[in-house]
């Protein structure tokens, strides 16, 4: 069975047409990317996904794991192991980084039918996670996001994914705003959670994180659509030509 | 792509209070109405000493002069004060109950509903002491004999009109005159019973004190009347809480809390308050206008007030310290919650007298609906109060976009060696922060809980440990619903 089947998705934001018939299918164990211009859709389509009520799904089916992600709230949709890196996560004053994932951590275990994790349990989650992402403990110790540098709240990301051991990654744009090092670490952190059973969705604007997260597949989205696919040769091919066979002179 | 799984706002707001209902006991009022007869007659009930009359009737009399103040940020129709019946009491065999036993079963099942066991709390010796007042007069009473072991008091207050009147005599009215304020002069005259608590000096209260209120007959004003004596070097913590059962009419509540503390004593009071605040409307719900006050008396002392205000259609409540004493400090922690339609206008007074005295206020307001959520605050320093500090912190959250939070500090200096700090923020949770805690697994009454505890934690810290869990649960079923 799919992972993740998207059948001509249809999306508007603000009463505006973005999304115009996406089809898309990830099996486990896939790595997908997304390339293409500024405002072609990119996020809007991980919000979808995700589930944000700011965005309206008009018309076809999205099928996560089996499950229609009509049936499923955002917090559901999180619990059922779908998770997004945002590409401008929100700071939440007031909250310690520690507590948000526990109390995140312990949301989904409860949805899943597992057992709580009890505060001494849970560090030792952290620690093995640290190993596989590193992040800093005063990052943790911090409210959520709170002051953190762009590239800190990508790692940030980054780092709840690992802890809460999603079937599905969307990162977007999760390597903007990353340094040199800081990519590497976050890729490899990726990397380090590929398996079998679980599947990426890479949104990108640069090769050079497909060098690290070796994509299967690469689609080229532009005004709401999918407009080409193929496999990781294709983003080199357009690092070279850019979107401006499919955009025209005008842009987006 | 609209998402029905999370509960609506509606759908919430219609949630029946949790600790709506009634209870069956025929209460033994006085009609409806006020005038110098009925205040008499109260005085009389209550087989109170003649000056305890005749202040009560001076009160009366003053009040019949006064206006409602107006100034508040709180709108409400005109109370009729002559519809209000101020006096009910449980009916009760001619001598008071000694002990839980010969306690009215009904009352001790609606405690239990309340969540207050009494039982277990005399069984978990030394946790707590609980002077439970139903309606207007005391029921119960535990840990008497271990406190008066200490030489400490901590009755009803008729109870210590009867045994202490000296005591009565002497602090009664020392801190909020009857002339005080319109709703303080009215409790004078009516107040119907409330605590006493009596700590002599160098005696370190070894549990908390606390009272839990509670309105119950239909359409009957509570006036309640508190007095709390730390003499010197004396400590207690008192915990005040409260819930009340659902109504159609409001209901006016003016309760008056006066605290002493003498030369190097210490008085903490905190208040956790949920009183009917009405339905989504505005329909019905409590009218809670409350005079507390602190007097940091001799020098050292300290007097902290902490709130945790959900409850109530209206809430007006200033609790302030008169800072006389060299070296006192004043607290006043609070968090101020209103939702649906509920009004607050609530903050603090620091008065400043004594030198090098101190105070602190962080106030956390937050609103959600279409409540409106004022903090008003007055920091004074009088001339002779040299090197004053006063740090004064007012953040305020906003829920939904249909509510408002409203500051005003008003700052009064008159001596220059003063230092006067104030900070205010306002927040929003956005829908976008509340998405982000939906897609790491956490529904959306999860994430606004969560966020709002973020938010009040400083003043959380401030509570005793058990109020603070029960304070965080509050939260969370008064917001319930705001978002989504
Ligand atoms: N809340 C909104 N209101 C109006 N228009 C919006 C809103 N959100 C997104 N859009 C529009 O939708 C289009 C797609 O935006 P989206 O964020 O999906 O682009 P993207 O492909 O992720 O771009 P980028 O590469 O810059 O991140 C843009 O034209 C954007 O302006
Ligand atoms: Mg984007």
């Amino acid at each position: 069975m799919a992972l993740l089947e998207i059948k001509d998705l249809h999306a508007s934001v603000a009463d505006k047409p973005i999304l115009k018939g996406i089809n898309l299918t990830i099996n486990p164990g896939e790595v997908h990317a997304i390339m293409g211009p500024n405002g072609s859709g990119k996020s809007t389509l991980s919000n979808v996904l995700a589930g944000n009520e700011a965005y309206e799904k008009t018309a076809g089916q999205v099928l996560f794991d089996g499950l229609d992600l009509d049936e499923l709230a955002a917090h559901e949709r999180a619990c059922a192991g779908m998770f997004l890196a945002f590409q401008y996560p929100v700071e939440i004053p007031g909250i310690s980084n520690m507590y948000f994932l526990k109390a995140a951590v312990n949301a989904v275990r409860k949805y899943r039918g597992q057992e709580q994790l009890d505060a001494m349990d849970f560090l030792d989650l952290v620690e093995d996670k640290k190993k596989v992402v590193k992040i800093r403990d005063d990052l943790l110790e911090r409210a959520v996001n709170s002051g953190f540098s762009g590239g800190e709240k990508k790692r940030n990301e980054i780092f709840q994914m690992a802890m809460l051991e999603p079937k599905l990654g969307i990162l977007d744009e999760t390597d903007s705003g990353l340094d040199i090092d800081a990519l590497r670490i976050v890729s490899d952190g990726v990397n380090a959670l590929r398996g079998p059973d679980r599947g990426f969705l890479v949104i990108t604007h640069y090769q050079r994180l497909l060098d690290y997260i070796v994509p299967d597949f690469v689609h080229v989205l532009v005004k709401g659509q999918i407009v080409k696919s193929g496999g990781k040769e294709l983003a080199l091919e357009l690092e070279n030509e850019g979107y401006a066979s499919w955009v025209g002179e005008e842009g987006v | 792509m609209k998402i029905e799984n999370e509960k609506s706002f509606d759908e919430i707001a219609e949630k029946e209070y949790k600790y709506g209902f009634v209870t069956d006991i025929e209460s033994d009022s006085l009609p409806p109405g006020l005038n110098e007869e009925i205040v008499r007659e109260i005085s009389r009930r209550k087989n109170e000493p003649e000056w305890l009359t005749e202040w009560r009737v001076k009160a009366f009399h003053h009040w019949t002069t006064l206006e409602q103040p107006q100034w508040a940020k709180v709108e409400f129709p005109p109370i009729d004060y002559q519809a209000v019946s101020y006096y009910s009491a449980p009916k009760r065999k001619i001598d008071a109950p000694k002990s839980l036993d010969e306690v009215d079963p009904e009352l001790l099942e609606t405690y239990e509903k309340l969540g207050i066991p009494l039982r277990e709390q005399e069984v978990l010796a030394g946790v707590v002491a609980v002077d439970a007042v139903f309606d207007s007069v005391s029921v119960a009473t535990t840990f008497k004999g271990k406190l008066e072991e200490m030489g400490i008091i901590f009755c009803s207050f008729s109870e210590a009109v009867k045994d202490h009147p000296e005591l009565v005599k002497k602090y009664l009215g020392s801190v909020v005159p009857y002339k005080d304020n319109y709703f303080a002069t009215l409790n004078s005259a009516v107040f119907s019973d409330g605590s006493f608590c009596y700590v002599p000096p160098g005696v370190r209260c070894p549990m908390e004190l606390s009272t839990y209120f509670r309105i119950n007959a239909a359409n009957t004003g509570q006036f309640e009347r508190t007095l709390l004596i730390a003499d010197e070097g004396a400590y207690v913590s008192y915990l005040e809480g409260c819930t009340a059962p659902q109504r159609d009419e409001n209901q006016l509540h003016a309760a008056v809390v006066e605290l002493i503390a003498h030369k190097d004593a210490k008085i903490k009071y905190s208040t956790v308050q949920n009183w009917y605040p009405g339905d989504k409307d505005g329909k019905g719900g409590i009218y809670n206008f409350v005079t507390k006050r602190g007097h940091c008396r001799g020098d050292n002392s300290k007097i902290s007030w902490t709130q945790v205000e959900t409850g109530s259609a209206i809430t007006w409540k200033y609790p302030s310290c008169i800072l006389k004493g060299d070296n006192s400090v004043g607290e006043f922690y609070s968090v101020a919650v209103t939702n649906n339609m509920q009004q607050a206008d609530t903050g603090t007074k620091m008065i400043h007298i004594g030198k090098n005295t101190k105070s602190t206020i962080v106030s956390k307001g937050i609103s959600a609906g279409r409540a409106q959520n004022s903090y008003r605050g007055l920091v004074r320093v009088q001339e002779t109060a040299e090197n004053a500090r006063n740090f004064s912190q007012c953040d305020s959250m906003l829920i939904g976009d249909q509510c408002g939070a409203h500051t005003f500090p008003y700052i009064d200096i008159n001596n220059p060696t003063a230092q006067v700090e104030h900070e205010a923020t306002t927040t929003k949770i956005g829908e976008d922060q509340i998405f982000y805690c939906n897609q790491r697994g956490l529904d959306t009454e999860e994430a606004v809980n969560m966020i709002v505890n973020g938010f009040c934690k400083e003043v959380f810290r401030e509570l005793p440990m058990e109020f603070a869990v029960e304070a965080q649960k509050l939260l969370g079923i008064s917001l319930e619903g705001s978002v989504g």
